[in-house]
């Protein structure tokens, strides 16, 4: 359930209110670390909260979004794993793969932020329209430098 | 311009919008022409001619890049350079100047204009100043919103001698396009900072992979802009502009850098990149941190970012340390290291070190190259200070780094110039803006000259005093103080572009391939031995001679006399040079030997006793033995050339070492001729030389130019008899010799007996 993954991550600006309830994902843990016994229970309820707040405030577009930043994610892991196994012998070809998954995640992200209504303020000038215009011109330069690299 | 300027202040009061749009075009248009013509001088006072060393050699590329098309360019293997090594010009060089000027020479022809592609090689330069100009407009208008701001500083980046040093027409180096895309690429950043926009970061990315393409300077838009990005993290001034901005720009222009052979899999390899991708993955951090914050909104949280940003920050160096030290990434190069340690090249790489535009700089070179800048300077990063938006953030750091890089070498002083332009326009159209606002105070006509300094000094003492006392009016309204400040601005100005247009005429329009004097008389006399010495090797030589030179010539004998040559300016393989330095330093019996394995049939020595030029041979010799030094420590000793004293002479005193090496013979053979007995003269060194000129015998003398900068030497075949050339040489003035020594015998025999 890769998109479970990413629900701390990228998903959760609308999703919850309650301020105890974010002191416990997973990449803050060296912060929780003093009271991790204590929530230990909780946390389990408060993901689950959290993941039932991200399926109904997230809009349609947004979640499919975030299925693509998981999918993402999943293929950059896999190529690395397989350089680490195998070895990195057409390293062009490797290079340009991972920047390209590394480079789309960005890109990608990029859109979702400023798709956000919660970021409107910091983006007036960038319409949805306007967003996904630069999310195509970018992807488009992306691949063709990667396509360029691949040799 | 500057006049100009001010009366665009002055009109912007009365005029529409639409006007002062067309005004700004128009002034941004002269500014462009005054840039460019202020570059022309060389190709006046000389010829359309292409200078100094570096540029013969993109010139050559060029050349080959129009004639045999791109292809062929970019898998150009260069024979006749390094022989017998010869160098993968395509995958060694920075092509981005090549292309440039060969795009548009194609343009050119496209549109039935036939230009010679040496004149769009002599007048690039001059034209992307007029560019730079315009992306200075820009990043400045950026800044502030004062809008003479920019226009200043167009005008101060088209005619500072900082700039114009590596621009003049004729200098056609990577500098030459590479300013204009350093400032257009910080315009766009800052755009992108500004706008969050994934279209801006990627046409940041775009020009920074121009950038890359054209200058190794583009390590340094590689460090500035990550180092932009963490500042505004630690300062907790995080945004999601920040992010799209900055993540754009990295994911595309990496893989843009990486498109350029020579800069190849360097972005992730080397230390010097590794802070554009750590601050890359600290951003993702930052981010998604950002978006748990946007849960609890409570104070603790920020303290809370920059501990772990801090945290990070650490991991990750200890990281970087870890992987360099193991040697997954490659260590920092040599050239890095001298820019902390200005004594490191010397100790170290006395490769480095010889170059004069790696020499840290002078203290009067930042008032040289300039002038009323330097002083305006500071006034500019301390108005950033005080409002420090993001891209005033930029601006402070920009001053700073390129501050201290310019202090260490003399070349970064033109990284160093774009922002100082920038920020002495905010301090100076500060100043005019305040003094040149014509409004008086809506205030009876009592309190006109209510801004007086006594006046508010008397309000602060007496509050409930004088009725006029009672509701200062803050600001300046007198006329007369006015005047008297914007007057002197003006003179300013005004000295200021003479300044320029005097450093530009005086000591940066040489080409330094053709020399200029004057005559007692006054008038121009041109020296013109370097040409002089190429075309003789063009036309009496056999296409293949092989020509031995210091490094410093061998662009120049590729580009003008097309001979092939053993070492040239692209210092790649410091063993090879120091072969040359270890041929020019010893004795002709171990120097011979040495040129017949490298198959040399002409050496050139650079040599400007006769007239006073410094920049020559003799005196760049001890580079040649030092580096020599350096790969053969036994055999070529520093110290063997300098007197018991420590002195370095070329006369009577000077060493057996220093007497009997090659260069020296080589620069002093015959020299002795050309005056009385006894009275020759080096007038570079003021040393009388010996009365006995050096003799050579493996080699001999080809060609000397008029004023004798150049000589040309043919190194001998092997003797018809197999014997070696000094007794060859000693048995042909041998019958005389024979004689005489035996003339000189028989008495003292006689008198023995």
């Amino acid at each position: 359930m890769p998109p479970k993954h990413r629900t701390p991550a990228t998903s959760t600006p609308a999703a919850s209110t309650t301020p105890r309830s974010t002191t416990t994902p997973r990449s803050t843990a060296p912060t929780q670390s003093p009271k991790a016994s204590k929530n230990n229970t909780d946390a389990q309820r408060i993901v689950q909260d959290l993941w039932s707040s991200y399926q109904t405030r997230t809009s349609q577009r947004t979640k499919l979004l975030d299925t693509f930043l998981a999918f993402l994610i999943l293929v950059g892991v896999l190529q690395f794993l397989y350089v680490v196994l195998v070895g990195n012998f057409p390293f062009n070809a490797f290079l340009s793969g991972f920047s390209a998954t590394v480079g789309q995640f960005v890109l990608t992200a990029s859109l979702r932020i400023q798709t956000n209504p919660q970021n409107e303020g910091e983006f007036k000038t960038i319409s949805q329209e306007r967003a996904f215009a630069d999310f195509v011109l970018g992807s488009l330069l992306l691949h063709f430098f990667c396509v360029n690299f691949i040799n | 311009m500057s006049v100009q300027m001010e009366d665009n202040q002055l009109l912007k009061q009365a005029t529409s919008p639409k006007t002062r749009g067309l005004l700004r075009v128009i002034i941004l248009a002269l500014i462009a022409g005054a840039a460019v013509s202020s570059r022309l001088f060389s190709v006046i006072r000389f010829e359309s001619i292409i200078h100094e060393f570096d540029p013969w050699f993109n010139f050559r590329a060029t050349k080959y890049l129009v004639q045999h098309g791109f292809y062929s360019f970019w898998d150009w293997f260069d024979d006749r350079t390094w022989h017998p090594l010869g160098r993968v010009t395509g995958g060694t060089l920075y092509p981005g100047l090549m292309v440039t000027s060969g795009v548009i020479y194609h343009l050119l022809r496209a549109l039935a204009l036939p230009v010679d592609i040496r004149n769009i090689c002599v007048l690039l330069a001059p034209a992307f100043s007029g560019l730079t100009a315009l992306a200075t407009y820009l990043l400045t208008s950026e800044m502030v919103t004062s809008p003479s701001a920019g226009l200043l500083a167009a005008a101060f980046m088209g005619i500072a001698p900082g700039y114009i040093s590596r621009s003049v027409a004729g200098s056609y180096d990577n500098e030459a396009i590479a300013i204009f895309l350093l400032v257009f690429t910080f315009y766009l950043w800052i755009k992108a900072v500004k706008l969050g926009s994934v279209f801006y970061g990627a046409l940041t990315a775009l020009f920074y992979g121009y950038m890359v393409s054209a200058w190794g300077g583009y390590v340094f838009i590689t460090n500035l802009l990550p180092l932009h990005a963490f500042v505004l993290i630690c300062m907790g001034r995080y945004s999601p502009r920040l992010y799209v901005s900055y993540t754009s720009w990295y994911a595309l222009g990496t893989l843009a850098s990486m498109q350029i052979p020579f800069v190849g899999f360097l972005p992730i390899r080397s230390s010097e990149h590794m802070s554009a991708l750590g601050v890359f993955g600290l951003l993702q951090l930052v981010a998604f941190v950002d978006y748990v914050r946007a849960q609890i909104p409570n104070k603790q949280f920020q303290t809370l970012l920059r501990a772990l940003v801090l945290l990070v920050f650490v991991v990750a160096f200890g990281g970087l340390v870890l992987l360099t030290v193991t040697g997954v990434i490659a260590p920092w190069t040599g050239r890095f290291y001298s820019l902390w340690d200005t004594g490191y090249a010397k100790i170290h790489i006395p490769i480095i070190a010889s170059v004069s535009e790696h020499q840290p700089t002078a203290w009067p070179a930042f008032f040289f190259d300039l002038n009323m800048l330097i002083w305006l300077f500071p006034a500019g990063v301390y108005m950033c200070f005080k409002r420090l938006t993001d891209e005033q953030v930029f601006v402070v750091i920009y001053a700073v780094l390129a501050s201290y890089f310019a202090g260490v070498m003399v070349r970064l002083m033109l990284t160093l110039t774009p922002i100082v332009c920038v920020a002495s326009a905010m301090a100076f159209s500060q100043i005019l803006d305040t003094y040149l606002d014509a409004r008086k105070p809506k205030v009876p006509a009592k309190e006109e000259e209510g801004a007086d300094v006594a006046k508010v000094a008397a309000a602060a003492v007496l509050p409930e005093g004088l009725r006029s006392t009672r509701g200062p009016v803050i600001g300046i309204y007198s006329y007369a103080s006015k005047l008297t400040v914007v007057g002197a601005s003006l003179v300013y100005l005004l000295l200021f572009v003479m300044h320029c247009t005097w450093v530009t005429s005086n000591a940066y329009s040489s080409p330094s391939v053709v020399l200029a004097s004057r005559l007692p008389d006054g008038s121009q006399h041109i020296i013109d031995d370097y040409r002089e010495a190429y075309q003789w090797l063009r036309q009496n030589t056999p296409n293949d001679a092989k020509i031995m030179s210091w490094w410093d010539y061998g662009y120049q004998i590729g580009g003008m006399a097309d001979r092939p040559t053993l070492v040239d300016n692209n210092t790649w393989n410091n063993t090879h040079i120091a072969t040359v330095g270890k041929a020019m330093s010893s004795r002709e019996e171990v120097s011979y030997p040495i040129m017949r394995q490298h198959e040399v049939d002409y050496v050139l020595v650079v040599f400007g006793g006769l007239l006073g030029y410094s920049g020559d041979d003799i005196n760049k010799f001890l580079w040649m033995v030092r580096i020599a030094e350096g790969i053969w420590p036994d055999e070529v000793k520093e110290r063997d050339f300098f007197t018991a004293r420590g002195e370095y002479r070329v006369d009577d005193e000077a060493t057996p070492t220093m007497k009997n090496s090659l260069m020296y013979k080589m620069s002093y053979y015959n020299y002795n001729k050309l005056f009385p007995a006894g009275q020759a003269q080096d007038r570079v060194r003021q040393a009388r030389l010996p009365a006995q000129g050096p003799e050579l015998s493996t080699i001999e003398e080809a060609f000397t130019s008029e004023n004798w900068i150049i000589r040309i030497y043919k190194v001998k075949d092997l003797d018809n008899f197999g014997r070696d050339h000094q007794s060859a040489t000693a048995f042909d003035k041998g019958t005389k010799k024979k004689r005489g020594s035996a003339r000189r015998k028989g008495p003292k025999t006689l008198r023995v007996e």
